[in-house]
């Protein structure tokens, strides 16, 4: 007999880093429908910008999310940069773009290690993140500090990369490529990953269309979206890649795509200490003289796909509307696509396969009401409230 | 907690009294392997992630025999790191009421110390000493996993 249940994962839940909750409704193991609840990690962070200034928005940005922390600040500073009309120079285009790369790298091993582990693969988890802090030691080392770089600026990057550091970057990839290869030929020779991850989780090309998911969420199931590619900003129009797709989307193509891409970004990062060379040392800010008013938007590429950053300036040296979008708040609702008609064995890999940052997707605010504790009101009703406030102060004031 | 009585089985064997008074209550119960319960609060995932570093190969703090586990019932540490908000603060509070007592409160991270960044925002409940009690903090932001280990050390050391 199929007994119709539900299971709740979270908020705290040993599986997940992040406070997040799902409610998967079953029908004996058959995931019949999953509803997830947001709100633990919320920290007005588009609220807080509003009362810094350019320069502080860097570092607030770049602790919405500690594993993208170059992305924000990336899209920030593209936003910022579009509204004073400035053009960066080649140098810092180059830092940014090594900073960058370099970010995506170990939050792709982190990924990895993180799927390894939910699967059962404990050794694929203590692999990966072993090989993760290379990575770590050469931030601490071009920027003083393992996560949270602190790098970026408006019009320049703060700590330049100098002549003596490039053999030691240069160095550490050629090491972590063969340590990848070696990760790659063990992941994907694994007939055990095969058998857990093949089929698992699928979602078409038309889904994601859909849906709207970016990054290696939707370059699994084919669509080459990138915006490295498709909007090109810093160094990435300077040197040769390619986006890396796969066509079955489901949990292993992720994987793949993932494994493939952190072999670009190493090529990235060589070619750009290469050409890093024919700069002039230390020519990495531009001073900015004023700000103008107006609205900038700012795209970058982060490891979980397209970070959007739109602000608004009144000439003033702090914004006065930021609004955020991370990749993980659009990739999240594939779920609804993804999870149903799983397995709940297979549900955690799939809710995982996405990579899912609820640090960042913690955008909105939920309201409860005082009396009951039970309801949560719309978006219709908020402005319901927020007019009738304004209208009170009207009259307070006279 | 009654310490006449022992903390496993309540009953007032003679053992139970003769190791209170010898060693003290406190340092018997943290004597031996350390089990972690982690919260995360509304953070930014690094001291998260760092926390996890600690596990992984290179720091590997199960050989001081410091375990994570799934449920604050079986852990004789709390830490909390994150900013709490409003919709955290009440959840905290019912983990640490479940905790087996005593526990050690850890808080990490500049937001679980002070509120960091994160102090002036309108959801922001407190920091974690101000919802409940708190035996150690480990500032930096993140702070480094050689940081964590140094402090979680030097709290089993004192007590």
């Amino acid at each position: 007999m199929n007994k119709k249940f539900f299971i709740p994962i979270g908020p705290y839940h040993p599986l997940q880093e992040e406070p997040e909750l799902f409610k998967l409704y079953c029908e004996g193991e058959i995931v019949k429908d999953i509803k997830w609840e947001t709100g633990y990690n919320h920290r007005g962070i588009e609220k807080l910008a509003e009362s810094k200034t350019y320069d502080q928005v860097f570092f607030l940005v770049e602790r919405i999310c500690g594993i993208c922390s170059t992305s924000h600040p990336f899209a920030f500073a593209n936003a910022v940069e579009e509204i004073c009309r400035i053009e960066i120079t080649d140098r810092t285009r180059y830092i940014r773009s090594i900073i960058g790369e370099l970010e995506r790298i170990h939050s792709h091993l982190l990924w990895l290690g993180l799927a390894g582990h939910f699967l059962g693969y404990n050794t694929v988890f203590m692999w990966a993140w072993k090989y993760r802090e290379p990575i770590l030691d050469l931030f601490e080392m071009i920027t003083g500090n393992r996560n949270s770089y602190a790098m970026f600026k408006v019009g320049g990057v703060r700590r330049d990369i100098e002549e003596s550091k490039i053999p030691v970057i240069l160095k550490a990839m050629s090491d972590i490529k063969k340590k990848l290869t070696l990760l790659t030929g063990a992941v994907m020779d694994d007939p055990v990953i095969h058998a857990r991850t093949k089929g698992v989780g699928v979602l078409t090309k038309q889904d994601v269309i859909d849906y709207g998911a970016v990054g290696p969420t939707a370059r699994a199931s084919g669509l080459a979206i990138d915006i490295r590619k498709d909007d090109p900003y810093a160094a990435y129009p300077l040197v040769n890649w390619k986006v890396i797709t796969s066509n079955t989307g489901d949990v292993f193509a992720k994987t793949e795509v993932r494994l493939m891409e952190m072999f670009e970004s190493v090529s990235i990062i060589e070619q750009c200490l290469e050409k890093i060379k024919k700069e002039k040392e230390g020519d990495i800010s531009i001073k900015v003289k004023e700000m103008p008013e107006g609205m900038g938007t700012g795209r970058a590429e982060a490891p979980r796909g397209e970070v959007f950053h739109c602000v608004f300036s009144d000439g003033s040296n702090s914004p006065v509307r930021h609004k955020i979008r991370a990749p993980s708040y659009v990739n999240i609702a594939t779920f609804k696509k993804s999870c149903i008609g799983q397995s709940i064995s297979d549900a955690t890999i799939t809710l995982a396969a996405v990579d899912p940052c609820y640090c960042c997707t913690e955008r909105l605010a939920a309201a409860y009401d005082a009396g009951t504790g039970l309801k949560i009101h719309n978006a219709r009703e908020l402005i319901e409230m927020s007019v009738s406030k304004t209208t009170l102060l009207r009259k307070q004031q006279g | 907690m009654d310490e006449s009585y022992c903390n496993c089985c309540y009953c007032s064997c003679i053992f139970w009294l003769i190791t209170v008074k010898t060693v003290g209550f406190k340092s018997f119960c943290f004597k031996k392997s350390l089990w972690v319960f982690h919260f995360g609060g509304a953070s930014c995932n690094n001291c998260d992630i760092e926390i996890l570093d600690c596990l992984t190969p290179r720091y590997d703090l199960e050989r001081f025999g410091i375990l994570l586990v799934g449920s604050v019932r079986h852990a004789d540490v709390l830490l909390v790191n994150g900013s709490i908000n409003r919709r955290d603060k009440e959840r905290l509070l019912e983990i640490y009421n479940q905790a087996a007592k005593p526990v050690l409160v850890v808080a990490i991270g500049a937001c679980g110390c002070t509120g960091g960044i994160f102090a002036e925002g309108n959801t922001f409940a407190g920091p974690v000493d101000k919802i409940i009690p708190v035996d150690a903090y480990i500032p930096g932001c993140p702070p480094k996993p050689e940081a964590i280990i140094a402090g979680i050390m030097a709290l089993v050391k004192s007590k």
